[in-house]
Protein backbone atom coordinates (compact mmCIF):
# COMPACT_ATOMS: atom_id res chain seq x y z
CA UNK A 1 0.00 0.00 0.00
CA UNK A 2 1.20 3.19 -0.92
CA UNK A 3 1.59 5.60 2.31
CA UNK A 4 0.71 8.68 0.37
CA UNK A 5 -2.71 7.54 -0.60
CA UNK A 6 -3.12 6.75 3.10
CA UNK A 7 -2.12 10.44 4.06
CA UNK A 8 -4.37 11.83 1.31
CA UNK A 9 -7.15 9.97 2.64
CA UNK A 10 -6.59 11.43 6.07
CA UNK A 11 -6.41 14.40 4.04
CA UNK A 12 -10.24 14.08 3.13
CA UNK A 13 -10.78 13.12 7.09
CA UNK A 14 -8.92 16.37 8.56
CA UNK A 15 -10.69 18.93 5.72
CA UNK A 16 -14.12 17.37 7.04
CA UNK A 17 -13.52 18.33 9.95
CA UNK A 18 -13.53 21.84 9.46
CA UNK A 19 -17.15 21.82 7.31
CA UNK A 20 -20.55 22.82 8.93
CA UNK A 21 -22.77 19.85 10.07
CA UNK A 22 -25.07 18.73 7.87
CA UNK A 23 -27.50 17.70 10.46
CA UNK A 24 -30.78 19.52 10.89
CA UNK A 25 -31.40 20.24 14.43
CA UNK A 26 -35.41 18.80 14.34
CA UNK A 27 -37.25 19.90 17.37
CA UNK A 28 -35.58 23.31 17.73
CA UNK A 29 -35.31 24.16 14.36
CA UNK A 30 -37.79 23.03 11.72
CA UNK A 31 -36.99 22.53 8.02
CA UNK A 32 -39.46 23.78 6.21
CA UNK A 33 -41.89 21.18 3.90
CA UNK A 34 -42.35 21.71 0.19
CA UNK A 35 -44.98 23.85 -0.99
CA UNK A 36 -47.42 20.76 -2.17
CA UNK A 37 -46.13 19.06 0.90
CA UNK A 38 -49.58 16.95 2.25
CA UNK A 39 -49.67 16.61 5.68
CA UNK A 40 -52.43 16.97 8.21
CA UNK A 41 -55.57 17.87 6.79
CA UNK A 42 -57.40 21.16 7.42
CA UNK A 43 -61.18 22.25 6.61
CA UNK A 44 -61.20 25.58 5.31
CA UNK A 45 -63.51 28.49 5.66
CA UNK A 46 -65.13 31.16 3.27
CA UNK A 47 -64.05 34.81 3.99
CA UNK A 48 -67.02 35.50 5.94
CA UNK A 49 -66.68 32.34 7.97
CA UNK A 50 -69.03 30.29 6.69
CA UNK A 51 -67.62 26.15 6.51
CA UNK A 52 -66.38 25.03 3.25
CA UNK A 53 -67.62 22.03 3.38
CA UNK A 54 -70.96 20.64 2.52
CA UNK A 55 -70.76 17.37 4.04
CA UNK A 56 -71.16 15.68 0.52
CA UNK A 57 -68.82 12.65 1.39
CA UNK A 58 -67.19 12.51 -1.69
CA UNK A 59 -63.92 12.47 -0.01
CA UNK A 60 -64.94 9.76 1.72
CA UNK A 61 -65.89 7.63 -1.27
CA UNK A 62 -62.43 8.90 -3.04
CA UNK A 63 -60.33 7.54 0.27
CA UNK A 64 -58.45 4.68 -0.58
CA UNK A 65 -57.50 4.01 3.38
CA UNK A 66 -61.76 4.76 4.31
CA UNK A 67 -59.99 7.13 7.03
CA UNK A 68 -62.80 9.45 6.23
CA UNK A 69 -66.16 9.68 8.20
CA UNK A 70 -68.54 12.02 7.05
CA UNK A 71 -72.26 12.55 8.56
CA UNK A 72 -74.31 15.66 7.34
CA UNK A 73 -77.53 17.60 8.51
CA UNK A 74 -79.50 20.23 7.25
CA UNK A 75 -78.48 23.56 7.28
CA UNK A 76 -81.05 26.20 8.04
CA UNK A 77 -81.14 29.99 7.75
CA UNK A 78 -80.96 30.23 12.13
CA UNK A 79 -78.56 27.70 12.33
CA UNK A 80 -76.12 27.68 9.23
CA UNK A 81 -72.78 26.14 9.01
CA UNK A 82 -72.03 26.11 5.43
CA UNK A 83 -73.78 27.52 1.64
CA UNK A 84 -76.21 25.99 0.44
CA UNK A 85 -78.08 22.69 2.17
CA UNK A 86 -76.20 20.64 3.84
CA UNK A 87 -72.93 20.95 6.00
CA UNK A 88 -70.89 18.38 7.84
CA UNK A 89 -72.32 17.38 11.22
CA UNK A 90 -69.92 15.00 11.95
CA UNK A 91 -66.53 14.97 10.26
CA UNK A 92 -63.82 12.51 11.00
CA UNK A 93 -60.44 11.59 9.96
CA UNK A 94 -58.19 8.86 11.53
CA UNK A 95 -54.83 9.90 11.24
CA UNK A 96 -53.36 6.09 11.72
CA UNK A 97 -55.68 5.47 8.48
CA UNK A 98 -54.97 8.62 6.50
CA UNK A 99 -52.10 8.03 3.80
CA UNK A 100 -51.79 11.60 2.60
CA UNK A 101 -52.55 10.54 -0.52
CA UNK A 102 -54.40 13.53 -1.89
CA UNK A 103 -57.18 12.14 -2.80
CA UNK A 104 -59.76 13.64 -0.81
CA UNK A 105 -58.50 17.25 -1.94
CA UNK A 106 -59.42 16.75 -5.32
CA UNK A 107 -62.40 14.84 -4.41
CA UNK A 108 -63.24 17.87 -2.81
CA UNK A 109 -66.05 20.08 -5.02
CA UNK A 110 -65.57 23.24 -3.05
CA UNK A 111 -61.37 22.74 -1.89
CA UNK A 112 -62.92 22.30 1.82
CA UNK A 113 -60.63 20.05 2.92
CA UNK A 114 -56.34 20.76 2.34
CA UNK A 115 -53.64 18.73 3.27
CA UNK A 116 -51.32 21.08 5.12
CA UNK A 117 -48.36 21.15 6.16
CA UNK A 118 -48.06 19.60 9.61
CA UNK A 119 -46.39 15.90 9.65
CA UNK A 120 -45.79 15.70 13.65
CA UNK A 121 -48.31 13.05 14.12
CA UNK A 122 -47.48 10.56 17.02
CA UNK A 123 -50.24 9.09 19.28
CA UNK A 124 -49.88 7.15 22.57
CA UNK A 125 -53.31 5.81 22.40
CA UNK A 126 -55.35 4.91 19.00
CA UNK A 127 -58.69 7.10 20.35
CA UNK A 128 -56.29 10.03 19.98
CA UNK A 129 -55.87 9.45 15.94
CA UNK A 130 -59.12 10.36 15.45
CA UNK A 131 -59.38 13.68 14.16
CA UNK A 132 -62.91 15.48 14.93
CA UNK A 133 -64.40 18.00 12.90
CA UNK A 134 -63.54 20.82 15.77
CA UNK A 135 -60.03 19.78 15.27
CA UNK A 136 -59.82 19.98 11.84
CA UNK A 137 -61.69 23.10 11.20
CA UNK A 138 -59.63 26.13 10.92
CA UNK A 139 -60.73 29.12 13.04
CA UNK A 140 -62.94 31.55 11.41
CA UNK A 141 -61.00 34.60 9.67
CA UNK A 142 -61.01 37.94 10.22
CA UNK A 143 -63.77 39.62 8.61
CA UNK A 144 -65.96 36.07 9.29
CA UNK A 145 -68.29 35.34 11.77
CA UNK A 146 -68.23 31.93 13.57
CA UNK A 147 -70.73 29.39 12.78
CA UNK A 148 -72.84 28.69 12.98
CA UNK A 149 -74.68 31.67 11.89
CA UNK A 150 -78.11 33.58 11.44
CA UNK A 151 -78.50 34.65 7.94
CA UNK A 152 -80.78 36.23 5.26
CA UNK A 153 -83.36 33.81 3.91
CA UNK A 154 -81.87 32.92 0.18
CA UNK A 155 -78.98 34.79 0.90
CA UNK A 156 -76.99 31.10 0.39
CA UNK A 157 -78.49 28.51 -1.26
CA UNK A 158 -75.79 27.68 -3.29
CA UNK A 159 -73.57 24.79 -2.61
CA UNK A 160 -70.61 25.73 -4.29
CA UNK A 161 -71.15 29.68 -4.39
CA UNK A 162 -68.87 32.35 -5.74
CA UNK A 163 -67.56 33.79 -2.59
CA UNK A 164 -63.93 35.09 -1.70
CA UNK A 165 -61.36 32.59 0.21
CA UNK A 166 -59.51 34.36 3.50
CA UNK A 167 -56.88 36.14 2.51
CA UNK B 1 -39.87 -2.06 40.36
CA UNK B 2 -40.79 -1.92 43.86
CA UNK B 3 -38.02 -0.09 45.69
CA UNK B 4 -40.82 2.36 47.66
CA UNK B 5 -42.44 -1.28 48.69
CA UNK B 6 -39.27 -2.26 50.29
CA UNK B 7 -38.04 1.27 51.65
CA UNK B 8 -41.79 2.51 52.11
CA UNK B 9 -42.69 6.03 51.28
CA UNK B 10 -39.38 8.09 50.53
CA UNK B 11 -41.45 10.88 48.97
CA UNK B 12 -38.72 13.20 47.35
CA UNK B 13 -36.18 10.49 46.95
CA UNK B 14 -38.60 8.15 45.05
CA UNK B 15 -39.47 10.96 43.31
CA UNK B 16 -35.58 12.36 42.28
CA UNK B 17 -34.62 8.61 42.01
CA UNK B 18 -37.60 8.21 39.45
CA UNK B 19 -36.68 11.66 37.57
CA UNK B 20 -33.09 9.94 37.29
CA UNK B 21 -34.14 6.58 35.80
CA UNK B 22 -36.30 8.22 33.70
CA UNK B 23 -33.70 10.65 32.47
CA UNK B 24 -31.41 7.37 32.06
CA UNK B 25 -33.66 5.15 29.95
CA UNK B 26 -34.47 7.82 27.63
CA UNK B 27 -30.82 9.39 26.89
CA UNK B 28 -29.82 5.71 25.71
CA UNK B 29 -32.63 3.94 24.25
CA UNK B 30 -31.63 1.77 21.73
CA UNK B 31 -33.74 0.58 18.84
CA UNK B 32 -33.66 -3.09 17.49
CA UNK B 33 -32.44 -2.82 14.16
CA UNK B 34 -35.68 -4.20 12.05
CA UNK B 35 -37.25 -3.03 9.02
CA UNK B 36 -39.99 -4.61 7.69
CA UNK B 37 -41.25 -2.15 4.47
CA UNK B 38 -40.64 1.37 2.90
CA UNK B 39 -41.23 2.80 6.51
CA UNK B 40 -37.62 1.39 7.43
CA UNK B 41 -36.11 3.43 4.45
CA UNK B 42 -37.74 6.73 6.46
CA UNK B 43 -35.83 5.40 9.94
CA UNK B 44 -32.35 4.66 8.00
CA UNK B 45 -32.70 8.07 6.84
CA UNK B 46 -33.64 9.37 10.68
CA UNK B 47 -30.30 7.49 11.50
CA UNK B 48 -28.22 8.85 8.91
CA UNK B 49 -26.68 11.97 9.16
CA UNK B 50 -29.44 14.51 7.99
CA UNK B 51 -31.35 13.89 11.38
CA UNK B 52 -29.27 11.77 13.54
CA UNK B 53 -30.94 10.33 15.79
CA UNK B 54 -27.77 9.66 17.98
CA UNK B 55 -28.58 13.75 19.36
CA UNK B 56 -31.25 12.00 21.00
CA UNK B 57 -28.99 9.31 22.56
CA UNK B 58 -30.20 6.27 19.88
CA UNK B 59 -26.75 5.95 19.07
CA UNK B 60 -26.76 2.95 17.37
CA UNK B 61 -29.11 0.28 16.71
CA UNK B 62 -28.50 -2.78 17.99
CA UNK B 63 -28.38 -6.07 15.98
CA UNK B 64 -29.30 -8.52 18.50
CA UNK B 65 -32.68 -8.04 20.49
CA UNK B 66 -31.01 -9.19 23.66
CA UNK B 67 -29.45 -5.55 23.34
CA UNK B 68 -32.13 -3.17 22.45
CA UNK B 69 -34.71 -1.49 24.35
CA UNK B 70 -37.11 -0.01 21.62
CA UNK B 71 -38.33 -1.80 19.11
CA UNK B 72 -39.62 0.27 16.27
CA UNK B 73 -42.13 -1.54 13.92
CA UNK B 74 -41.38 0.53 10.70
CA UNK B 75 -43.52 -1.46 7.70
CA UNK B 76 -46.62 -3.64 7.55
CA UNK B 77 -46.67 -6.55 9.26
CA UNK B 78 -48.05 -9.65 7.35
CA UNK B 79 -49.45 -12.49 9.45
CA UNK B 80 -46.48 -14.84 8.39
CA UNK B 81 -43.71 -12.19 9.61
CA UNK B 82 -46.23 -11.52 13.06
CA UNK B 83 -45.19 -14.48 15.09
CA UNK B 84 -40.99 -13.57 13.76
CA UNK B 85 -41.38 -9.99 15.20
CA UNK B 86 -43.17 -11.30 18.43
CA UNK B 87 -40.36 -13.19 19.17
CA UNK B 88 -38.06 -10.50 18.46
CA UNK B 89 -39.86 -8.56 21.30
CA UNK B 90 -39.96 -11.66 23.49
CA UNK B 91 -35.96 -11.53 23.58
CA UNK B 92 -36.02 -8.21 24.21
CA UNK B 93 -34.80 -7.59 28.17
CA UNK B 94 -37.59 -5.26 29.93
CA UNK B 95 -37.81 -2.72 30.29
CA UNK B 96 -38.67 -2.44 26.71
CA UNK B 97 -40.94 0.21 24.47
CA UNK B 98 -42.55 -0.60 20.79
CA UNK B 99 -43.11 2.56 18.46
CA UNK B 100 -45.43 1.29 15.37
CA UNK B 101 -44.07 3.56 13.06
CA UNK B 102 -46.61 4.38 9.68
CA UNK B 103 -50.23 3.62 9.23
CA UNK B 104 -49.81 0.13 8.24
CA UNK B 105 -48.49 -1.55 11.53
CA UNK B 106 -50.61 0.82 13.62
CA UNK B 107 -53.67 -0.05 12.23
CA UNK B 108 -53.46 -1.99 8.75
CA UNK B 109 -53.59 1.62 7.19
CA UNK B 110 -54.64 1.09 3.28
CA UNK B 111 -54.35 -2.84 3.80
CA UNK B 112 -57.47 -4.17 4.26
CA UNK B 113 -56.84 -8.49 3.70
CA UNK B 114 -55.66 -11.47 4.51
CA UNK B 115 -51.89 -11.16 4.56
CA UNK B 116 -51.93 -7.92 6.54
CA UNK B 117 -51.95 -8.17 10.57
CA UNK B 118 -54.35 -5.26 11.43
CA UNK B 119 -52.32 -2.90 13.20
CA UNK B 120 -49.27 -5.12 15.26
CA UNK B 121 -50.55 -4.32 18.63
CA UNK B 122 -52.66 -7.12 17.81
CA UNK B 123 -49.18 -9.28 18.77
CA UNK B 124 -47.46 -6.22 21.16
CA UNK B 125 -48.50 -3.61 23.52
CA UNK B 126 -47.66 -0.31 21.36
CA UNK B 127 -46.56 2.73 23.24
CA UNK B 128 -46.37 5.30 20.41
CA UNK B 129 -48.20 5.24 17.09
CA UNK B 130 -46.68 7.42 14.16
CA UNK B 131 -49.40 8.51 11.52
CA UNK B 132 -47.93 9.21 7.87
CA UNK B 133 -47.18 6.81 4.65
CA UNK B 134 -44.17 6.59 5.56
CA UNK B 135 -43.78 9.70 8.06
CA UNK B 136 -41.03 11.87 7.66
CA UNK B 137 -37.55 11.56 9.45
CA UNK B 138 -39.19 14.38 11.56
CA UNK B 139 -41.85 12.29 12.17
CA UNK B 140 -40.34 9.21 13.68
CA UNK B 141 -38.25 12.17 15.96
CA UNK B 142 -41.28 13.33 16.80
CA UNK B 143 -42.67 9.79 18.12
CA UNK B 144 -39.66 9.64 19.72
CA UNK B 145 -39.77 12.17 21.90
CA UNK B 146 -43.68 11.40 22.54
CA UNK B 147 -42.04 8.31 23.75
CA UNK B 148 -39.25 9.87 25.70
CA UNK B 149 -41.98 12.19 27.85
CA UNK B 150 -44.26 8.71 28.65
CA UNK B 151 -41.17 6.96 29.87
CA UNK B 152 -40.19 10.78 32.16
CA UNK B 153 -43.69 10.26 33.18
CA UNK B 154 -43.56 6.61 34.18
CA UNK B 155 -43.89 5.99 38.33
CA UNK B 156 -41.27 3.23 39.48
CA UNK B 157 -43.74 0.92 41.74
Amino acid sequence: MNPLELLRGLATTLSMMFERPVTYQYPEIKRPVRERFKGRHELKRYDNGLEKCIGCSLCAAACPADAIFVESAENTDEERYSPGERYASTYEINMLRCIFCGYCEDACPTEAIVLEHNYELSFTNRRDAIYTRDMLLVPAPEHGRPTPMVTAPREFDRSIPEMADPQ
Amino acid sequence: MGIETKLGNLGAVTTSLQKAVGWSRTRAMWPLLTGLACCAIEMMASQAADYDMSRFGMELMRASPRQSDLLIVAGRVSRKMAPVLRRLYDQMPEPKWVIAMGDCCSCGGVFNNYAIVPGVDEIMPVDVYIAGCPPRPEGLIHGILTLHDKVMAEKLA
